[in-house]
This record gives structure tokens, sequence and C-alpha cells, in this order.
């Protein structure tokens, strides 16, 4: 060994620090990539505080669930995600909240390009009142100039990925607003895809649509899950335990814990939650 | 239960004396509608429609007499001191020219207040100071914005002109695109004072039609990653156009019947010519039925009826133009 290169070496740490006290010989397992992270996070509107210090991990290409009685800071959370709450003026945040590694409450951090990336499903279907067509292709046509080759294409595969292509091939050119609600709900959620997000929020996406509906769009979210890391919130618990391999239960502004879906479903640490998922209070 | 029943045959008798108190009121009002259209036509038609070629038509159904029905000469003579020769040419082109460039003003201006007001400003004093005011403008009388009018497009504050006391002249004079410092009683000048005038109507009128919009389309198109002007520009005024454009036929129409803030700029009643320019002297409807009527002669009242007759169906042509164009932009959605 160089002299000169000793001390340098020294500082060097064989395996991350996590895994330092690890056997030598175990295997070093890299943890999940974490997609979006709370941590110490607080909300508020106006003096209200909606939410109390939330620390919670969000994992990558995976659907996680926001459970718990309404007004309990769920939406508020998933609203702060993509910085829709910059629309409320009285609507304040601390702490932090970071997407791979950035801090999305920064004053300066560019809301345009942060919605490119992570893309929202409202309660209520609100496609525009354009066509089918330029309902998916808007958010393209805003981001990048495409030839019409280019949009056809896209307009087709975000249709299909949002199992809606058979159903509205023959009427792309027709008002969005003639489609049933389940429709209009798949069409916004295609439209949302068409951007290329790699984060989907989702605010109580099937509250609005009949049974049948709902089903559909809950196959839609599991086929969405491997492209996708999905963060919906539900007041449905048969809905969370269905589609999501994380769930996280808040109650009155703060976490009370979070974990698989598995877990909180069937064997939850904390009582609230056990009487929460079974129906005995909330 | 408590208290006594209330008699079922009283409050019967009550609803219908309401019904029949609002059919007298509404058909009051329809009466007096009727009646100035009848007064007005029976005056004015003799001098607007040719009497030969309405019996020609009508009784013996010659129709190659159709083109003939109205008198032309109405239309296409200049003012004159002779009832028969008397036309209203240069107050009719006077008029669309003064509408035509106070919209062109005013849209643009109001929208882009409202716009600026309902999509960009937070609820700052400022914002509330300037809505506040824009209320209160809506109520000011017209003829106090021909003061304003006179004071800041005819005269512009005395700021301009050449030594002698003439106007200074921008460009060729014989060229439409000629200027002229300051404005003097000009199209220009009549435009933009009845610009005033017709403002407030278009900023509250569109500030209403934004509100309409549904918040969940400004969600979706912000969700997308669309900046505010992107989603104004393709979402908001979109959706909003059709009701702004109806703020517009609401201004249009007030601004075609004004005549008080262009009297107080000084306008020739009796002009020779029809406008050729935004630097062009004028005349408008309003203000010949005013003249003519306030003459002694029955001939020249009758003349003011026909005006107002012609003033009506230039209002209507208008309205009918915005109402084609609304329908198009709806059915463009």
């Amino acid at each position: 060994m160089n002299q000169f290169e000793a001390p340098f070496m020294n500082n060097v740490p064989a395996r991350p620090p996590s895994l330092h006290n690890a056997p030598p010989d175990a295997p070093i397992r890299q943890p999940p990539r974490l997609a979006l992270r709370a941590e110490g996070f607080n909300a508020w509107y106006g003096s209200f505080q909606a939410i109390h210090d939330l620390t919670l991990d969000i994992p990558m290409q995976s659907v996680t669930a926001l459970i718990g009685p309404s007004g309990c800071g769920k939406s508020t959370f998933l609203r702060w995600i993509n910085r829709m709450n910059d629309m409320i003026p009285s609507a304040k945040a601390s702490g932090s909240l970071t997407l791979d590694g950035e801090n999305l409450l920064d004053r300066d951090h560019d809301v345009v390009a942060l919605r490119r990336r992570v893309g929202m499903v409202f309660q209520k279907p609100n496609p525009f009142p354009k066509s089918i067509y330029d309902n998916i292709a808007f958010g393209a046509r805003l981001h990048r100039t495409m030839s019409h080759a280019q949009l056809d294409e896209l307009v087709e595969c975000s249709l299909r990925a949002a199992a809606i292509w058979d159903e509205v091939k023959d009427r792309l050119h027709q008002s969005a607003l003639g489609l049933s609600g389940g429709q209009q709900q798949r069409l916004c959620i295609a439209r949302a895809m068409a951007v290329g997000p790699e984060v989907l929020l989702m605010d109580e996406p099937c509250s609005a649509l009949d049974p049948r509906s709902t089903a559909s769009i809950e196959a839609l979210i599991r086929d969405l899950r491997s492209q996708f890391t999905i963060v919906i919130v539900t007041h449905n618990m048969q809905q969370a335990a269905r589609v999501s391999e994380q769930t996280a239960f808040f109650f009155e502004g703060r976490l009370v814990e979070s974990g698989t879906t598995d877990t909180i479903f069937t064997n939850p640490s904390n009582k609230q939650t056990e009487e929460y998922v079974t129906g005995r209070f909330g | 239960m408590s208290g006594t029943l209330r008699n079922q045959a009283v409050r019967t008798l009550q609803n219908r004396a309401f019904l029949a108190l609002c059919l007298v009121c509404t058909s009051l009002s329809v009466l007096l509608v009727a009646v100035l259209l009848v007064t007005i036509v029976t005056q004015g038609s003799a001098r607007l429609f040719n009497q030969a070629a309405v019996d020609a038509v009508f009784s013996h159904g010659e129709l190659g007499h159709i083109p003939e029905l109205i008198r032309w000469s109405v239309l296409t003579n200049f003012a004159s001191r002779r009832p028969d020769d008397a036309g209203l040419c240069a107050p009719l082109l006077g008029s669309v020219w003064v509408c035509l460039t106070c919209m062109v003003f005013a849209l643009p201006l109001g929208v882009g207040t409202a716009v600026y007001l309902e999509e960009f400003a937070t609820r700052t004093r400022f914002s509330r100071f300037v809505e506040l005011n824009v209320r209160n403008l809506a109520g000011v009388p017209s003829i106090v914005y021909g003061i304003i009018g006179l004071t800041a497009f005819s005269r512009m504050f005395g700021l301009f002109g050449n030594p002698d006391g003439t106007p200074i002249q921008i460009g060729d004079p014989d060229s439409a695109l000629s200027l002229r410092l300051p404005f003097g009683p000009s199209v220009l000048a009549g435009g933009l004072t009845l610009m005033l005038v017709v403002l407030p109507i278009i900023i509250i009128a569109s500030q209403e039609a934004l509100r309409a919009v549904p918040k969940s389309l400004r969600q979706a198109s912000e969700a997308l990653g669309a900046t505010r002007w992107q989603t104004t520009r393709l979402v908001t005024i979109p959706a909003a156009v059709s009701s702004i454009l109806t703020g517009a036929i609401l201004a249009l129409s007030r601004a075609i019947g004004e005549a008080a803030p262009l009297l107080v700029l000084g306008i020739p009643v009796f002009i020779a010519n029809t406008p050729s320019g935004p630097m062009s002297n004028f005349t408008v409807l309003p203000f010949q039925i005013f003249n003519w009527a306030s003459r002694p002669q029955v001939a020249f009242q009758e003349l003011a009826a026909t005006a107002i007759i012609v003033l009506l169906a230039v209002l209507l042509t208008l309205n009918a133009l915005v109402i084609y164009l609304r329908h198009r932009l709806h059915h463009a959605l």
C-alpha cells in the first residue's frame, strides 16, 4: 500500500454505515429506494394545524393507501406532495418532504417541473370540456412539442394503459363530457399518465363512482403499480386492502401507524388502528 | 302538535293573488315595450319604407319590387335642411366606427383586468381596492366620462399642440393611419371615451364569467403542470368565453346608445362625410335622433323615429352577430 493513500483509505467505509454492525458474511441488502419521504412534516391552514410532525416513507413502484376518518389530514398530505395547496393562500407547511432527496417544500422548487413528475387524480372526475383526444393531449402539449403522429401514439398508449381505449377509440374527437362517470375518471387517469409522471396521487378516486366503475378503477390501479408510485387516499377499507401494499393510518392530523397492508389489516400494533380498520370507529 | 292549523283556503287564495300580481307586472312591462315599438314604427315607417313598393309587393305580389321596399336614400343621404332629402348615412357609419373602436380597446383591457383580478391577484388590499373602484365606476353617470374623455383624449390635458394652437400632425393627413395630437373630436377620442363608459361593465361581466368556471378545471390543469397563464389561456378563458361575450353584448348595447359623453367631446351634428380613419370627424345616431327630435317640424320628428328604428336594427344585428359567435365558440370546444 502506498503511504500517501493510507489516510484517505481509512475514511472510506467498507459498507453503508447502517450495515456496519452486520456480520461480515451477511449479503449487503440495498434498502428499497425511497421515492417519497416526509420527515417532521407539519401543515397548516391559517392557524389550524392539519398535520403534526409526520414522518413517513413511501416506497417506489408500489401502492400506498392513506386511510383515516375525514379531517385527519390525509388529503392535505396528498395535496402537498404535488403542491396543489399552493392554490390555497392560507396553506403553509414546515419540515421536509423529499422526492429523490429534493425538498418539495422549498419556496423556489419549480412546481411546474414537480407536477410533471407527480400527477394527480381528483375525487370527482374533472375532464376538460374538450374532446377525449384533446383531454389526453393537453398535458403533453404543455410540456413538449410533438408531431401529430407522436401525439396520436401517446393518446392511444395512455388510453390503453387506462383500459379505456376500446370504449372510446371510435369517438376520440367527441366531447369527454359525454362519457359516464367511471369512464371520465379513467380518462382523467389516462390524462395524468400522458404527462409521464413517476408518482400518481389519487384523492378518493372512486368515491363518486358506482361499484362497477370502482372495480374497473381498482383493477387499473393494480395494473399500474409496477410502473408508478401510487399514493391513494380512500375511505373504503376494503378498497385499501384490495389495492395497496402499504397502508398508513392517520388520526387527527397524526400518523398513528404505517406498515404493509397485511400487517395493518390483520395484525395492527395500535388499538385505534384495529378499531378503525375493523369498522368499530370512524 | 301545537298551534292552530292555518286556513288552507286562505293560503290558496294568497297564492293565486300573488301569481296574478306577478302577471300584471310582467304584462305591464311587455305592454310598455309594445307601445314604444308601435309608436316608433308608426311614426318612422313612412320615411323608412317606400309605400308604393309595399303596396306592389304585399297587395299585388310583385316580388320584383322587394329591393325597393326600403327608401335607401334615408340611409345613404347626409343630413339636410329639407326633410325629404335628409338621411342618416354619417351618424349610422359614425356609430359603427365609434362602437368598433370602443370594443377594440375595451374588450382586451376589460378581459385583461378581469383575468388579473380573478386568476392572478391574491386578495391583497390593492386588488380589493381595484375591485371596489370598478364597482363604483359602473355607477358613474356617463356624462362624467364625457368630461374625462374631453380632458384626457380630446385635449390631452393641453400637453400637445403647435404654438399656434393647431394640433400636431403625425404622418400624412390624408392617410387613414395618420395621427393627430391631441385627438380632438375624432373617432379615436369618441371610441376611447365610450371605452371608459363600458369598461366596468365588461370587467364585472368577465369576472362573473371567470368565477363561474369550476375550480376543478383549474386544478386539473395545474396538476398536469400547466402554468397559471397556460391554465388561463387553455382552460379558463375558453370555458368562460360565451359569458364574456354576453357581457360584451351588454357593453356594446350601452355604447351604441350613448349620446351624452360624446356630446361633451363637441362632435358636430351636421357632417357631410363618413369616417375614413381613427382621426376622422364623426357623429352618432343617438345624437342625430336628439337633434331631429328637438326640431319643431313634424317631418323631422318622423325622421327621428326612422333613425330610432335604424338604431334598433343596428343593435339587433350586432347582438345577433355576437350570439352567433358565442354559439360557434361554444360548439368548437
